[in-house]
């Protein structure tokens, strides 16, 4: 237990950040009435969000032990404990969560018109749970949240969705359930090996059987590969992107697709150090695949939300790689770019929910040359665009140069493989935000829209902050994720150098 | 004292039987049989307590059997709460009804404290016809006479299941000249090196995969609860698997380690009924009988619980029996409530149910999603701890198999969902529910939260209850 730390200050700050939603949840359950609900989770989400600031203010970056910890037992005779607690690789996720919902919230202000009480709730219910799979430092507390975010989500999509709402809801549900049942049985196995105990720190940098470690290394991937998504399990995102409402593609991209990454900080690599080993290449390549092929489909694209997806796959694809070169530039690179995805493609389906919201079609033919009438809407979507494709100067720069700086340490034909994925995204960024600012003469006559209002460029104005932030001073965001990023690598190494070490012996 | 709940249910039988000479409007009817469900509920908790022998030593009342009788009461009183309007049941013969349910349960309270052969027959028996006339009792509006093709299957396969296990019986008596279940199974534990014993203990438990719907003795299930009205559907779904988990573990608990042939045997049923269950439930299109298959598949997990052979493994499948029961009602209480005029409920029937009855929409999905093993509701909860169980017996391909069947099963309970929640009623009536079905739906909701987030209470409850009779 000595990797836990507990901040006297603070005791209780973890557990209000993960109960208030849930108990703002709760209350709404009783008052139906529209605009209070709006009001009330807008309350809720923005005073969570206030709460968190202090994780940040009182996060001790010189140490990579994990911080705010609480700790009560839960079921006693599995020896279940909830135990909470975050360190450099969960608490820009945290931030991002808590920070990203009152926008949500504000971006169905008037998206929503329908059942306004039950969406508010399953958003509450929402952030409860991502905010527990992030902190949750018990494994079973960490499947409890990680499956039970599934039926708030579910709903999300499948009531307030698209059209073709029902397949894409399905289609995510099953998808994730059946990628993390063998999740479940990894977790028993460890925890049978492991004297009893689900306390995950227990879990890591121990001598598991190679066998066992492959096997284990497979069931964690199958999960959190499928949440990424990585390819070619990404057939699911693209539909539940599109069908979802805004929000809720918000927090899709934004939130959940950084859980199956941080699974595999969390989870595959301490765990599974020698797996991790063995089938790294495999899935640099494949991260390489759905750079490629995310880039080249997002380029065909016709509807907007698609090519954000489609995007999204390719930009998900530089994560896993990064986190998979295994250096220090490379995974901090990695968490970063977790961190820049969620706030530019997040920023983008707000940009293109906003247009949804006026022309109610995402096609792009439709939305061709608005820049003439909506200017400042069509600023905000610049510097988006420009951010995600990595322009300098932007956040996502920053994450992609450290994640291909890392790459060329560990193999240049890899790098230069993923090279085209960054030309990729360039155009098809600038050919969406040509066609949406000037299009061409045949545009359909867009002057009867509106621009922007406040609400709206109330919630484009923190994300467009965000990206200059980390776009031109990066530092004291790497600053909270090096110390427990070089822990990580430090651990891999000795784990291996030990390896070699036995071998050796052995050997000679 | 000791033999309260079951005077209380005679008592109960009696007065509906006069009710029944008469001639009572149905209200009253229904009225007198929630009263009297609930005396007996009350009756089981007044005995909670009490320990003894009865009868020359064939009944036993310990705190495991009433622990099962309090819950197979309560059991009872929901069913008879929800199904209360008896919509599928013709007026002119409720009162019967009633006496053939209070005669049911009193043969099903019988089975928990019955520790002799005999008496363990007789009180299965009395449970069995009871129900075997209540399947027909259904009203044949509309000139569908499938609750007879349902009384029918239910009897001859239930008389067959009978069969067996009474010859099982015979075997078991011959070899040890007992009928004690103790002295039985002391010496029989001394001889599962030779088929004889081996074959009385599997077909002796034949009878209970009967009642429990564990393959290959699953055969009735679909059939009769597509052929009985909601509410007879409702209790068989429930309450007799609990007397038959009760008994099961009593049995089971004696079979010590020599006794691998059953082991092995047990094993291959749990997992031919998980996929049975579940592969046949992706194709239903009636929801009684995709919950029908669905039992099949829990009554796996519940063996695979039992087949740990630890007291863990016991109050774990205890525990996961009573939470079944829970969500298995909740979801009858929706479908008993959706239906009209006592009509069988079509997974379409329930388009739109969102709109024309929230409560009811709720109750369903989080029962579904109960069944389907999603936290943080029970199911996950009682999956969990199985699996925990049967993977430190060293079990995994058994874990790994029944955690498939998850994903499998997680597909026809959301297909539900998907109708209640994401299509448009058209035009279907809305739906109105009494006060107290209300209740009693909110009441479940809570219990299947409840249990699932802090199970820890309820199985060290169970841990006790099993330990009584180790």
């Amino acid at each position: 237990m000595d990797q836990l730390l507990i901040n006297p200050d603070y005791p209780y700050i973890l557990s209000t950040l993960i109960f208030l939603p849930l108990a703002g949840a709760l209350l709404l359950l009783f008052i139906k009435n529209d605009d209070f609900a709006r009001y009330w989770a807008l309350g809720i989400t923005a005073l969570t969000a206030i709460l968190s600031i202090p994780l940040v203010m009182a996060f001790d970056t010189s140490t990579s032990k994990y911080q705010f910890v609480e700790q009560v037992s839960w079921i006693q005779s599995l020896n279940i404990q909830y135990v909470i607690g975050i360190d450099g690789i969960s608490i820009l996720l945290v931030m991002l969560t808590t920070l990203i919902m009152p926008l949500c919230v504000l971006a169905s202000w008037t998206y929503i018109k329908t059942r306004v009480q039950a969406f508010m709730i399953c958003l509450l219910i929402m952030e409860t749970a991502m905010l527990g799979v992030f902190m949750a430092l018990d494994f079973v507390l960490f499947y409890v949240l990680w499956e039970a975010m599934l039926i708030p989500m579910y709903l999300l999509i499948g009531i307030w969705g698209g059209p073709r709402r029902i397949y894409a809801s399905i289609k995510f549900f099953l998808y994730t359930l059946a990628g993390s049942v063998m999740l479940l049985v990894a977790i028993i196995w460890l925890y049978i090996f492991n004297g009893y105990s689900f306390f995950i720190p227990d879990m890591m940098w121990q001598n598991y059987s190679s066998t066992a470690q492959i096997l284990l290394f497979l069931a964690f991937f199958l999960a959190f590969a499928i949440k990424v998504p990585m390819f070619p399990f990404h057939t699911w995102l693209p539909a539940a992107h599109v069908e979802a409402p805004t929000a809720g593609s918000v927090i899709l991209a934004s939130v959940l697709l950084k859980m199956g990454t941080y699974g595999f900080l969390r989870f595959a690599i301490p765990i599974t150090p020698e797996a991790t080993m063995t089938l790294a290449p495999y899935i640099l390549w494949l991260s390489i695949a759905g750079i490629i092929y995310g880039g080249f489909t997002a380029l065909a694209q016709h509807d907007m939300k698609k090519l954000i997806a489609y995007s999204s796959v390719g930009h998900m694809g530089f994560v896993t790689l990064g986190i998979f070169v295994l250096n220090t530039a490379g995974v901090e690179g990695a968490i970063l770019q977790m961190l820049n995805h969620g706030i530019t493609t997040g920023a983008l389906f707000l940009c293109i929910g906003m247009i949804y919201e006026r022309t109610h079609s995402r096609e792009l033919s439709s939305a061709t040359g608005v820049g003439k009438y909506m200017p400042i809407y069509v600023t905000f979507l610049t510097f988006f665009s420009l951010s995600s494709f990595g322009f300098p100067a932007t956040n996502s720069f920053v994450g992609e140069f450290l994640i291909l700086a890392g790459t060329f340490e560990y193999s240049i034909p890899l790098a230069l493989a993923a090279i085209p994925g960054a030309v990729l995204a360039a155009a098809y960024m600038l050919r969406m935000l040509q066609k949406i600012v000037w299009g061409g003469t045949d545009n359909p006559d867009q002057s009867w829209l509106n621009d922007l209002n406040l609400r709206e460029i109330i919630t484009l104005s923190p994300f467009l902050f965000f990206v200059f932030w980390i776009g031109l001073g990066a530092q004291p965001f790497i600053d909270l994720i090096h110390v427990s990023v070089a822990n990580l690598l430090d651990n891999y190494h000795a784990f291996h150098g030990q390896a070699m070490a036995v071998t050796d012996l052995i050997l000679h | 004292m000791q033999f309260l709940p079951e005077l209380t249910l005679l008592g109960a039988g009696l007065i509906v039987f006069i009710i029944s000479l008469g001639k009572t409007s149905a209200d009253t009817t229904r009225n007198v049989a929630i009263g009297l469900g609930a005396a007996v509920f009350v009756a089981t908790l007044l005995s909670f307590c009490q320990t003894g022998k009865l009868f020359f030593d064939a009944y036993q009342v310990d705190l495991y059997s009433q622990v099962f009788k309090a819950l197979i009461a309560g059991a009872m009183l929901i069913v008879l709460i929800f199904g209360g309007s008896l919509k599928g049941i013709d007026n002119s013969v409720r009162p019967e009804y009633y006496l053939f349910l209070f005669m049911s349960v009193l043969g099903l309270m019988m089975l928990v404290s019955s520790v002799e052969l005999l008496s363990i027959f007789v009180a299965l028996e009395l449970s069995s016809f009871a129900v075997y006339i209540m399947v027909p009792m259904r009203d044949d509006r509309g000139n569908l006479k499938f609750q007879m093709e349902a009384g029918i299957k239910y009897l001859l396969f239930g008389v067959t299941a009978t069969g067996f296990m009474l010859f099982g019986m015979s075997y078991m008596y011959g070899l040890t000249g007992s009928t004690q279940l103790s002295v039985v199974v002391e010496k029989l534990s001394l001889m599962y090196s030779q088929p004889a014993a081996v074959i009385a203990m599997m077909m002796v438990l034949a009878g209970f995969f009967y009642k429990l719907a564990i393959f290959p003795f699953h055969f009735w299930v679909p059939d009769v609860y597509e052929g009985a009205s909601n509410e007879t559907t409702a209790f068989i779904a429930s309450v007799p698997k609990l007397a038959a988990v009760a008994l099961l573990i009593r049995l089971v608990s004696l079979i010590n380690g020599e006794g691998q042939v059953i082991v092995n045997v047990l094993m291959v049923c749990a997992v031919l009924s998980m996929f049975y269950g579940n592969l046949s439930a992706l194709v239903q299109k009636d929801v009684k009988r995709m919950l029908g298959f669905s039992g099949i598949a829990h009554a796996g997990f519940v063996l695979l619980g039992i087949l740990t052979f630890q007291i863990t493994g016991f109050a774990n499948a205890l525990y996961y029996i009573i939470g079944y029961v829970v969500m298995n009602l909740a979801c009858f209480l929706v479908i008993c409530t959706v239906s009209q005029k006592g009509e069988n409920v079509m997974i379409d029937d329930l388009s739109g149910l969102y709109k024309r009855s929230p409560l009811m929409a709720f109750t369903l999905a989080v029962g579904l999603f109960a069944l389907a093993g999603i936290p943080p509701f029970v199911g996950f909860m009682g999956k969990f701890m199985i699996l925990t169980s049967a993977l430190k017996e060293g079990y995994l391909l058994l874990v790994i198999l029944a955690a498939i069947n998850t994903a499998i099963a997680i597909f026809y309970y959301l297909s539900v969902v998907r109708v209640t929640f994401c299509s448009d009623p058209e035009e279907r009536v809305t739906i109105s529910s009494s006060l107290l079905t209300n209740a009693t739906s909110v009441f479940l909701l809570l219990v299947i939260v409840i249990m699932g987030v802090t199970p820890q209470r309820f199985v060290d409850f169970a841990s006790t209850a099993v330990q009584t009779i180790m």
